[in-house]
């Protein structure tokens, strides 16, 4: 602010996976750089690093966020899960069971931001659509184009926890 | 930490007032939702010292309907004007816009105010700095020469906000704030035809809400686009239309993706009194592709699109007339 070269630096406080973090960060730091390196959450992956992939999609207060345009001084006092937080006592979750049963994940650098992504609507929408999926995915780029498995994942999940 | 945005500093303001007087310094720019700004940032295209973060302004999050009028806040994110049950039925054509525009995650935090304010798009533009830098830059951005038009002296790229041309049809106007106080006027007055400088708001100047009528059911919006999420709009149509003993009343149309700014197709007031038949298409056929100025800021022919917002326009024309 007054011409200082060095960037500042301040303490956020972020419920990740259910833990409080206090860390201190930049004000440019990137949310999708903090989970990863500093909070060593690497299931949110870097795709396209521009918002367009979704493969870093986490939530943030339970809606589907891209990491890699979320500045972390926007999460102060927030609650952010990835992946990581899903498993529960070492078990996985529905979605996590059923992407691994109905073979969702074929290279499965998608996945974690897909199965987020599923995990927000499946919380919103218990029972939904193949096209209320399809709506909710759509920010989810799969490179191995696996989109039919995914699809059938999300409403084996659905189905399982009905 | 992505380089470029290593050294800026960011502001939290949670008024109006505070944040135009933070803006005001310079080298400050606002930040909305940040899922264009900060990918412009880290690829080297935008540069600020200093953003001014408006998720905390709650002024800005407001959505007001009565009998008078619709007001909506700059700051209301798509996705809640997407939910919003009074909104999507005075307005479905601000739901179909506001739908259609990224993905998801995206509209969980872009913005109505932000999407307006929406930086030009070309394909020269929309770059990273190895690319942009082996390409002796652009005209927008250090260089001076369009590649899209190299013999002209103005910057080509494109206006992709997918809300601008459906409230520019309902008629909206809209409420700045800035230094020297408040202000309002017609949407379409936000923009230029110009591609490196297509916004009218001067340094420091904010715009804070939008100012629909009670009512605008018989409106649509369509988009064509490469991919069925997240891109941007080849070419976007708005139409809105009233109509009275089987003929038109009123017929608006408005254009995104294909000029600099969006824009409200002129001279369709000559349509009133007409029925909707295959001249009338064709008349509002010839009138879009006359008005409507693609050049080559895709990879999508300019052609392609300025004959896709005809046959857009023609269809939403067609649906709206109930047939």
């Amino acid at each position: 602010m007054h011409g200082s070269a060095k960037p500042r630096k301040r303490l956020v406080r972020i419920e990740v996976n259910g833990r409080w973090c206090e860390d201190a960060v930049s004000d440019g730091d990137l949310l999708v750089d903090y989970l990863r390196d500093v909070a060593h959450l690497t299931s949110v992956k870097v795709g396209c690093d521009g918002g367009e992939c979704g493969a870093c999609t986490v939530l943030l207060d339970g809606v589907p966020v891209s990491a890699c345009l979320t500045l972390v001084v926007r999460c102060e006092g927030r609650n952010v899960e990835t992946v990581e937080g899903l498993v529960k006592q070492g078990r996985p979750n529905r979605l996590q069971q059923a992407f691994h049963e109905k073979l969702g994940a074929q290279c499965g650098f998608c996945t974690p931001g897909m199965i987020m992504a599923s995990e927000a609507l499946l919380r919103r929408n218990p029972h939904p659509s193949d096209d209320e999926i399809r709506a909710a995915l759509a920010g989810n780029l799969c490179r191995c184009t696996g989109y039919v498995k995914i699809i059938e994942s999300v409403r084996h999940a659905a189905e399982a926890s009905a | 930490m992505s380089v470029e945005l290593a050294n800026i500093s960011i502001a939290r303001p949670a008024t109006i007032e505070e944040a135009v007087a933070l803006a005001s310094g310079p080298d400050a720019r606002y930040l909305a939702g940040g899922t264009d700004l900060l990918v412009n940032m880290r690829r080297g295209i935008t540069r600020a010292a200093r953003l001014i973060d408006l998720a905390g302004v709650d002024a800005l999050k407001s959505i007001s309907c009565d009998a008078s009028g619709v007001v909506v806040g700059a700051g209301v994110e798509l996705a809640r004007l997407i939910e919003h049950e009074e909104i999507s039925r005075r307005f479905p054509a601000i739901v179909q816009a506001a739908a259609a525009i990224a993905a998801p995650g995206h509209r969980n935090v872009a913005t109505l105010g932000g999407n307006l304010c929406l930086d030009t798009r070309c394909v020269y533009y929309n770059q990273s700095e190895w690319w942009r830098s082996a390409n002796a830059w652009c005209l927008k951005n250090r260089g001076d020469t369009c590649h899209v038009a190299p013999q002209g002296e103005r910057c080509h790229a494109a206006f992709s906000g997918d809300l601008a041309p459906v409230l520019l049809v309902l008629g909206a106007e809209i409420e700045v704030a800035g230094p020297a106080g408040r202000r309002r006027m017609p949407l379409a007055e936000l923009y230029v035809e110009d591609g490196r400088a297509h916004l009218t708001l001067a340094h420091g100047e904010l715009l804070v809400a939008v100012h629909l009528p009670a009512d605008g059911r018989n409106a649509a919006y369509e988009k064509v686009r490469l991919r069925g999420a997240i891109d941007y709009p080849l070419a976007g149509v708005a139409v809105a239309m009233t109509m009275q003993d089987g003929r038109i009343e009123s017929l608006r149309v408005g254009l995104t993706g294909l000029n600099s700014r969006p824009l409200l197709v002129a001279g369709t007031e000559a349509f009133a009194g007409r029925a909707v038949d295959d001249d009338l298409l064709k008349a509002v056929d010839r009138l879009v592709q006359h008005q409507a100025q693609p050049v080559r800021t895709t990879l999508a022919a300019a052609h392609y699109r300025r004959l896709a917002a005809a046959a857009v326009a023609r269809r939403l024309v067609r649906r709206l007339a109930g047939g």
